[in-house]
């Protein structure tokens, strides 16, 4: 089949979903006003609150919530097959996310422009408060183990890369000092470091001594190093330990020194990759080699595909950086529409334009196959897949395949490493207040709680052993993460469920999403650590993951219940005394 | 308007077209960028009124003579400060911008 006939099948449902449902649910469900004076209005301050025009905040929307997530998930979900990650990606994005991110826009923008988190403990109470910051400690730290494997892992694999990833790091200080010290756009500088970038990346994959290839400085693959380690397992280490040191020293600089030029050029990234996959879709109509359906699959994807594929479908992330942000700024309550379901579908794009890219790389079915032999195999293999395919799509425009691979493997490394530092700086703050809250005022120190948050996601990322050895278990963390992710979506959904009833609004189009997400989560976390961690049957023990699916379980079962609970006692109430409806 | 005088036109529409969609681009990436400069701005400025209205909390300011010129030029931007720290009508009698 013909790859451009999925992507047209996407976008129509995507624009019909936009058209029609987005609709639906903006007039007759949040029944959005347009002389509702939003927040941004209300609390104008010249920061935080600021009335900013749909279009360019739905931009920033999108280009905060697109990352590599919505890669690495389609890229190993494709394992069972291309139709239910596609369907899972266009559904999930049309009647979940869709309604979770537009949603959780304008609860916040309902409520003075609190955050979900800040609104989750006015709903569940002060217990709850540090039961979601348990919860997204988890999830960071998922975060900080997925993502500094995933780069490791693309190192290795893509040695032409690195060069071109590291020069981004002084360009970005570059950029940094010239704005803050001296003023002006950020535009040239960026481009010109964007070109840089791309021009040591196109160097590297020609010329092999720019190449930083650790694995054969090492004597190759499988060659003795030391202590039992081979060439893999040791440039493993040692790109995990780089990593480390560059994220301590990142998170702790000031935002505008690094992370925030480095946002900047890696938003031109993103438009770069999607334009280059699209444009390399439409000139080359590649046809899907991958099976529509993996028969032959070792584990059943109903219902690991709901976990597998979280960022690109839903994502309870999405519900902090539209309530913690972009609800401050929305200058009129209708604009969220566009900016919330717009978002998603932006989201959606990515991930779908990752299934085509993994889906048309193989020669035949019977490659894929190979590649993609048992789930394992599909964790390992899947984000190289996705670069090689995503190189072969850019192949499409003239670029050499090499050439493509790596650009490619610079943009997903450039997004894993801005994510990176972002979760160890929220990771900092909240191991910060667990300090403060529970009377060790040490953890508070930038230093410490720095140390806590990178001791444990090298630890995290490390100990999981992989059927390839050492450092090649970090994706089997995916679930763990989309499960986290999960979670705090479904207490986003429930939220806005709380805010309709007490409106006396139907409350089915967000506590279905949220009941199936809930349902799908549990189950598969259930399933992934009663049956397959546990050491169940014949299944090996990984006591590691087991201890933090069990973890995750407890949490979930514990917010279900707090919820419950709160609700027979008057939460709507609780939720009320932040809101500026009037009543 | 003649065949002749759109063509002659016709380039600047799409340069100013053009311009307007990187102008676009440019605020959509410098969005948060401006929000970090501006809170800067602002703590600088939460010192700067503190030194100026450091002889209410009793805390002796050397340079007070001098501030009182600066009256006119701060009425406005008392206003939005101290809305900002959370007082909706001005707290001092003298400083009467609400």
């Amino acid at each position: 089949m013909n790859a451009i006939w999925i992507a047209v099948f996407g976008v129509v449902c995507f624009v019909m979903g936009f058209r029609f449902y987005s609709k639906f649910i903006a007039e007759r469900i949040y029944r959005l006003d347009p002389d509702f004076q939003t927040p941004a209005h209300t609390y104008r301050d010249g920061v935080d609150y600021v009335p900013t025009n749909k279009w360019i905040l739905w931009g920033h929307h999108f280009t905060s919530v697109a990352g590599a997530a919505p890669i690495v998930g389609p890229a190993i979900a494709i394992y069972w097959g291309w139709l239910p990650a596609i369907l899972w990606v266009v559904l999930g994005t049309v009647f979940a996310a869709g309604v979770h991110d537009f949603g959780a826009i304008v609860l916040s923008s309902r409520h003075k422009g609190h955050s979900i988190g800040t609104l989750a403990n006015r709903l569940i109470g002060q217990r709850a408060k540090l039961l979601f910051l348990f919860i997204i400690l988890i999830l960071v730290l998922m975060i900080n183990a997925v993502f500094a494997w995933v780069i490791a892992k693309l190192f290795i694999t893509f040695p032409s890369s690195v060069l071109s990833v590291f020069i981004q790091i002084p360009l970005a200080v570059w950029i940094g000092y010239r704005v803050y010290r001296h003023s002006g756009s950020m535009l040239l500088p960026s481009v010109v470091a964007l070109v840089v970038m791309y021009g040591a990346a196109l160097l590297a994959s020609e010329v092999p001594a720019l190449q930083i290839d650790l694995v054969s400085w090492f004597g190759g693959a499988d060659a003795p190093v030391v202590g039992g380690f081979d060439g893999t397992s040791m440039a493993f280490l040692v790109w995990i330990v780089v990593l480390m040191v560059y994220v301590y020293v990142a998170s702790t600089l000031p935002v505008w020194k690094l992370l925030q030029p480095r946002d900047y050029i890696n938003s031109h990234q993103l438009v770069v990759g999607l334009a280059l996959l699209y444009l390399g879709l439409l000139f080359g109509a590649p046809a899907m080699t991958a099976p529509a359906v993996n028969g032959e699959a070792d584990i059943s994807w109903y219902p690991l595909l709901f976990i597998t594929i979280a960022c690109g479908a839903i994502s309870g992330f999405h519900g902090l950086v539209g309530s913690g942000t972009t609800s401050k700024q929305l200058d009129k309550e209708t604009d969220a529409r566009l900016i919330g379901y717009g978002g998603a579908l932006g989201e959606g794009m990515l991930a779908m334009v990752a299934i085509i890219a993994v889906g048309t790389l193989f020669a035949s079915g019977a490659d894929f196959t190979a590649t993609y032999s048992s789930f394992a195999a599909a964790g390992s293999s899947g984000l190289g897949s996705f670069v090689k395919g995503a190189g072969q799509l850019a192949a499409n425009l003239g670029i050499p395949p090499q050439m493509g691979s790596t650009l490619v493997a610079v943009i997903v490394v450039s997004f894993a490493a801005t994510t990176l530092d972002t979760a160890v700086r929220l990771m900092r703050y909240i191991i910060a207040e667990l300090g403060t809250e529970y009377g060790m005022p040490v953890l508070a120190r930038k230093h410490v709680a720095t140390s806590i948050a990178v001791v444990s996601s090298a630890a995290l990322v490390i100990l999981p052993e992989g059927p390839n050895g050492f450092g090649s278990g970090g994706y089997l963390l995916w679930p763990l993460f989309g499960t986290s992710n999960q979670l705090l979506a479904g207490i986003t959904l429930m939220l806005v469920s709380v805010w309709l009833k007490r409106q006396g609004r139907p409350v089915v189009f967000t506590l279905a999403p949220m009941l199936f997400l809930l349902v799908m989560t549990l189950w598969a976390m259930g399933q992934q650590v009663i049956f397959t961690w546990s050491g169940f049957g014949d299944a090996p023990r990984n006591l590691l993951l087991f201890s933090f699916g069990s973890l995750i379980l407890v949490f979930t079962l514990w917010i279900l219940l707090e919820a419950s609970r709160s609700f027979r006692q008057g939460a709507g109430e609780r939720l009320d005394a932040l809101s500026d409806e009037p009543r | 308007m003649s065949r002749a005088d759109r063509d002659d036109n016709a380039p600047a529409g799409w340069r100013a077209r053009i311009g307007r969609v990187i102008q676009g681009y440019d605020a959509v990436l410098s969005l948060p960028h401006r929000q970090e400069i501006a809170r800067e701005l602002q703590d600088e400025e939460d010192l700067f009124m503190l030194l100026c209205f450091c002889d209410m909390m009793g805390i002796p300011n050397p340079v007070s003579d001098m501030t009182l010129e600066l009256y006119p030029y701060m009425l406005e931007r008392f206003h939005e400060w101290h809305r900002r720290q959370g007082i909706p009508r001005s707290p001092l009698d003298s400083f009467r911008c609400c």
